[in-house]
């Protein structure tokens, strides 16, 4: 299957009408990305976007815990996300609720899948959305106010679609 | 934009938007290879071809539907903002692995000495 993509790796599709499948394989064993993405001291490195800093204001890792993060931006201005985890299983899942809070009340589930090959990780990262709406909406404020930093995930039709797309336009 | 989601958003529509990716059939291959019957493809393919992801030429006595490559390009480039920030977010990722696979190695090594 050829696959083309201009942004490294990551690819993003939409498996179903609630759905968003993000996929992308990291040079490192699971235990070391469950690692990067379970230890608060490690999230502020890589969650939020280069032009924000990233605080960790709750991180329980357990069943039932919950997660807090802020993006503070450049000019001071501060908004937060929001979630409890469910499911912890190091290091091959992880399941959590998303919320953006100036969005609330719209919540989804993400839920992460660390398969290991060779030394390396495949790491998908699925977000089930109430509804469709809810999920194109979380795309759609992406594009429009750039908080588009964190939302769920997204599945294979995409990516293909796109290479398809750029070889029927040559 | 919304069009080409509410389109796609039904799974029997879906299916065929990624059979015909594949190549260009005909209405009675599609029905064919989905089961589906003939009068639930043609709606569906209407619905498509109205929202503008599939366009039919004939070539003889059929038919032939394929998918209109302008169509994918937009959901690209709908989805393209998204995908540039999870992008970021795991190129930061990758630097951070980079760093603790080090330290993995170095506290290997210190510790065979």
């Amino acid at each position: 299957m050829a696959m083309a993509s201009s942004t490294g790796t990551t690819k993003v599709t939409l498996p179903s009408d609630r759905e968003i499948l993000i996929t992308r394989e990291f040079d490192a064993p699971r235990d070391l990305v469950f690692k990067a993405m379970t230890d608060p001291k490690l999230i502020s490195r890589w969650w939020g976007p280069r032009k924000y800093a990233t605080v960790v204001d709750k991180m329980d890792v357990r069943p039932g815990g919950a997660w807090r993060f802020v993006h503070r931006a450049p000019d001071g201005s501060e908004f937060g996300f929001r979630g409890e985890y469910r499911e912890v299983v190091p290091p091959e899942r992880i399941v959590q609720t998303f919320e953006f809070e100036p969005m609330a009340g719209h919540i989804s589930v993400e839920t992460a899948t660390f398969t290991e090959r060779d030394g390396r990780t495949l790491l998908t990262v699925r977000s089930l959305f109430a509804s469709k709406e809810d999920r194109d909406g979380m795309v759609q404020s992406g594009m429009e106010t750039g908080l588009r930093e964190t939302h769920d995930r997204f599945a294979e039709l995409l990516a293909e679609l796109r290479e398809e797309a750029r070889i029927s336009a040559r | 934009m919304q069009e080409i989601l509410s389109a796609l958003a039904e799974p029997n529509r879906l299916q065929i938007v990624e059979l015909l990716r594949r190549r260009p059939l005909p209405v009675g291959e599609i029905v064919e290879r989905l089961r589906l019957r003939q009068p639930q493809v043609s709606k569906h393919l209407r619905v498509l071809s109205d929202a503008g992801l599939v366009e039919v030429r004939p070539v003889g006595q059929q038919r032939i539907y394929r998918v209109r490559a302008q169509a994918l390009k937009e959901l690209d480039a709908w989805l393209d903002p998204y995908r540039r920030t999870w992008d970021e977010r795991f190129d930061q990722l990758d630097d951070v692995l980079r760093d603790l696979k080090r330290k993995h190695k170095e506290k290997k090594d210190g510790h065979g000495k």
